[in-house]
Parts: C-alpha cells; structure tokens; sequence
C-alpha cells in the first residue's frame, strides 16, 4: 500500500490539519517510509491472538454517578483563547 | 555555608538538611544559580525561582518543627508534560501557547506533598514525540556530554531537558514520562539512572497525554537510591486514572542494599542485532559479568517477537496519539489561528498548533484507523502486541529480571538523524518492547564509550516488581562504580 498526493490530502482533511499543497510529495514519501516499515508485521502468524486491550489485567472501575466537581466556570474558561460571558466562542457555525 | 548541588544526590541534601549543613532556602538558591548558568543547555522551558523559595521556606518552616516530609526541601525539576496549578505547561509544543493549568498533576501533587521544591519546567520533544529532543518548539536541548571534538550532541528524548538538568547538576532529580523509552534512552545518553515504573504504578492525571496505553511517569536521578526515594513519593492508587492500580506501595528504600545473589538474569538473544556497536555488545557482556561476580545466575531466554516491536509501537503510539491529540481545537485553550469558518479554524490552529513529527504521527494514526485499514494495521499491532507480553511473560517464569543495552548508541549530534524518521524511531529498539508488556525498566549508568560518552544498561522487571528491580539497579550500580561526570563548558 503507497499513499499518493490525493490519499495524504485526503488523511490530513481527516486529521483537521492545513498542509502546504508544496509539502503533500514529501510527507507522502516520509508516510510511506514509516507504512513500509510497519509492514513487517504481516508476516507474524496472529491466527487465534487476541488483540491486547487492556495493559493490566484489571476490571475498569465504576464510582457513583455524582457530582464531585465543578461550579467553577472562571477556572474552565480562564485558558480560553476567546469568550464572551461564560461561552467559548467560535465562528459563525449556523448561518 | 555555600553549597554545590552538583555534588549532592537527594540522599545527601537530605542528610544535609536534616544535620543543618545547610537550610533548603541555601540550597534551592545554589541550585536556582546553577540553572541559570546552565542555560546553553536550553534544559528549561519556564524557570519558576520565586515558587522555588516559596516552597524551599515553607521546607525549612516543617524541617524546624520536626514536620519534614520524604523529600522536604529538595530542588526537584519537572518535564514540562505535568500540568502544574499556575504555571505554563506547553508540552514543548506552539499548540499550547499560554496554557496555565487549573489544577496540578497527581505525580507532581505527590512530591509537593512529600516536600520537594518545584524550580521549573523542562524541555521536551514536543508532545513527548521524539528521542533527541530535536522535535520541541523550543528548540533542541543541548546534551551536557559533548564530544571530544566539542560538537554538540542530543540528550535523547523525550526527556531530554530531565536528563540535561541532572546530568548538569542543577536539579537533584526530574520527574520524566516514557511511553517507548523516553526516560530510559535520555537516561542513558546522559549518564544518569531513570526508571519507567509498571504501567499503572504512577498516575497519568494532569500527565499531557501522547498514548494512554503505554504513557508512565518516573524518576530520572543521580543514583539508584535517588530513583528509588522519589518513586516512593510519586507512585500511589489515583482514583482519577482509571488505569491506575489499587495496590499498596511497597519501601522502595528498605531492601536497596539486599544485593542479587540467588537472582536469575535474563538475556535476551533477540537483542544482539545485526550491526550493533560493538562498544554497546561489550559493555551488555560486561554487565553479564559483573551481576555474575555479585551472585546472579545468568540464564540465556528468548523473546521470539522482539523484532517487531518497534512497527507495532509505531502503529499504537500514533494511533492513540491522533485521538489524543484531537482536543487541540483551538477553542478551549492554547493556539487558536482564525479561519473563515469553524472548520477551517480547526486546520489553521492544527496546521500552525503541531510541529512536523507530531503531524507525521497524527496522519499515520489517523490512517491506521481509518475506514478500510482499522483491521490491516491497528488491530493487527494489538494482536503482535499480545504476542510481545507473552514472551515477557513466559520468559519471567525462568527468571527474575532481564539485562539488555538501554539504547544503541551514546549520545549523537544535533542534527544528524533527522532525514529519515524511521532511523530516529531506532533509538527505541531496546525499551519499546517493556513500554508495549507495561513493565518496568530502569536504565543505569554503566560506562564511558570510546569518546568518553555514557552509556547506561537497562534492567526490565516482572510487573510491580519495582523493588526487585531497584535493588538489581542499585548492585549494579556499586560493581559498574560508574562516578564520570560532564565538564561544565556551559559555566566558562
């Protein structure tokens, strides 16, 4: 599998990132290299593995379903890059 | 009385204080001067001196009371991937411009509460993405080794600003975070120890995540001891990560000195690699050796599928990299680059926001989960990473811990592997396979290669055997006897 120009555009529209049209030929070749290096991987016989899903064998925890935090919205909205009362704002989204 | 951080680990400054050689306030202020001299090393991201004597007074305040803490009153310098209440966290990335944390992360919490003295944040790769610390926004970290010739070489990532700041001498200890060697390589290009702890063992919250399922937080230090003394304060059950484990914390301390006599070392014949630096092979063999000479048996094993572990970290990192790293949206914090509309805001602020190896990261865990591939390469990765644990597993029923290499070479010069990212990736091929089993690995110091560059060793554990696995490092340590330490060209 060689990832071409289309297939990059295509993945970095995916990823919501702007890419230089002049830079598409070289990340595409540097993509490939990386896909062609973890090709090796078909080659291990993975018939009847299952695939690792959890690092410790554990049961993931459950807590009540209460309230434990918040009420503090200056403290939410104190990094935001713009706001206006207690919102984020963004642009115009519904016309 | 004047003092030298350069020549104290935490066990001493402890001794120090607790004799009242010294207050934290005098040495907090040696270790703030050393820093600043230390700045061509670029270490530091944000420098916090007025937090520093804040804390390193209320220190003093509890040591006179008779209230000093596990590590009361020691500089300590923090990866800039914790968040912490107050204080920019970048990341080392643009993306994060501005960012100054509500809340501080459980790990550092853990030390301030044990005592420790913040006295700034550290230079990363960006994202913890890298192993030159070449890939932070910053702008590289400069490796206190240099070569003979005084080229400037790379301190490893993406811990590179926690191995630069002890390795120099201006911190007593950093905290670092590994997800496929980035505490044990920098580690051991800078000839310092660091552990990676079992994954479970230190909490992930308030941790800037890259991939969840391999990220953990650990010690890198001056000695074992040291390693083991700030492990005790920062590991511990967090209810906040769900992946953390509720199990008690055994005295790292206690059994340091208990020696290895009895234990069974493995060595895995999968790690001899084709074309590996036979300075590298020489130093594994030696270290054979010595753990021979202080009573372990040495036990020949297998891990049949170590070769692929580095294409399976290289599907599962970026994979849940890019879902990580998907909150960066320039909406609620850090970056935001306008666009004509939400969209485009997005892929301007990203665009902008992300260095060139986290988007390459970013688009191939994108790709691996795309419609169509999902099963070809992620679930495919999964599966091999199944494979890996079992080898670890089935090799830990025939001994007690595993010695190989750190890392393939010493410490390289700045800018030097960076056309090809896959020849970069190499630098992981000793630790990443640990970081995709979830266990411990250490890296100690071990010896000076042919240009008078460290190189470390790297100790793996059977899971949360991290007390095992400090008083292997701390053997190992005494019969390497490993003193070396950088010339200080930075201060001239």
């Amino acid at each position: 599998m060689s990832l071409d120009r289309a297939a990059v555009a295509k993945i970095a529209k995916l990823a919501r990132l702007k890419t230089d049209p002049d830079r598409l030929e070289a990340m595409a070749s540097e993509l490939n290299r990386i896909l062609s290096f973890v090709e090796e991987l078909q080659a291990v016989n993975t018939d009847n593995v299952a695939p690792m899903t959890s690092v410790q064998p554990m049961k993931l925890r459950q807590r009540e379903d209460v309230v434990t935090d918040g009420g503090n919205p200056e403290a939410v909205l104190k990094n935001a890059p713009q706001r206006q009362g207690d919102f984020y704002t963004v642009p115009k989204v519904v016309e | 009385m004047t003092v030298n951080p350069d020549s104290l680990t935490i066990a001493s400054a402890l001794d120090g204080l607790a004799k009242k050689d010294f207050t934290a306030v005098e040495l907090t202020e040696a270790c703030i001067k050393a820093m600043q001299a230390a700045r061509p090393l670029n270490a530091v991201i944000t420098e916090t001196p007025d937090k520093a004597l804040e804390m390193a007074k209320a220190a003093d305040a509890r040591r006179s009371k008779g209230e000093a803490g596990l590590l009361d009153g020691i500089p300590l310098a923090i990866k800039d991937l914790f968040a912490t209440e107050g204080v920019l966290t970048t990341a080392a990335s643009h993306i994060l411009d501005g960012f100054k944390p509500a809340y501080e992360s459980t790990a550092t919490a853990n030390l301030w509460k044990a005592g420790a003295v913040m006295l700034g944040k550290l230079n990363l790769d960006e994202f913890a993405m890298g192993s030159s610390n070449e890939t932070s926004y910053y702008g590289p970290v400069v490796n206190p080794w240099r070569a003979k010739d005084g080229t400037k070489l790379v301190p490893g990532g993406s811990s590179g600003g926690s191995a630069a700041a002890v390795s120099a001498g201006f911190a007593l200890g950093a905290t670092g975070t590994d997800t496929g060697g980035s505490i044990r390589q920098p580690a051991s290009l800078c000839g310092i120890t660091g552990i990676k702890p079992t994954y479970g063992r230190v909490s992930r919250w308030g941790i800037v995540a890259f991939a969840s399922s391999l990220d953990q937080a650990g010690p890198m230090t001056r000695t074992v001891r040291d390693s083991a003394l700030m492990l005790q304060a920062m590991a511990g059950f967090d209810p906040k990560d769900s992946t953390s484990v509720d199990r008690p914390v055994p005295d790292y301390v206690a059994n340091l000195e208990g020696g290895v006599k009895g234990m069974r070392i493995g060595i895995p014949r999968e790690y001899r690699m084709d074309g590996m630096d036979a300075e590298i092979t020489t130093l594994w063999e030696q270290g054979k050796q010595w753990l021979k000479e202080a009573g372990a048996e040495i036990v020949d094993i297998n891990l049949p599928h170590t070769h692929y572990a580095l294409a399976t970290y290289y599907i599962v990192a970026p994979a849940e990299a890019s879902s990580n790293l998907a909150r960066y949206d320039g909406v609620r914090f850090g970056l935001r680059v306008p666009g004509k509309d939400l969209t485009e805001m997005y892929e301007n602020t990203r665009g902008e926001g992300f260095g060139r190896e986290v988007q390459r990261r970013i688009m191939i865990g994108t790709y691996v989960l795309s419609a169509g591939y999902y099963d070809a390469y992620y679930t495919k990765a999964q599966k091999v990473r199944t494979l890996i644990r079992k080898d670890f597993e089935q090799a830990f029923q025939r001994v007690d811990a595993i010695l190989t290499p750190t890392a393939p070479n010493a410490a390289f010069p700045i800018g030097m592997k960076n056309d090809d990212p896959v020849t970069m990736y190499l630098n992981d091929v000793f630790t990443v396979p640990t970081s995709l089993a979830g266990l411990p690995g250490m890296s100690v110091p071990a010896g000076l290669n042919s240009e008078g560059l460290p190189l470390g060793l790297q100790l793996i554990g059977k899971p949360f055997e991290e007390a095992q696995l400090l008083r292997l490092g701390r053997s190992l340590e005494k019969v390497a006897n490993y003193t070396a330490k950088p010339f200080h060209w930075w201060e001239s």
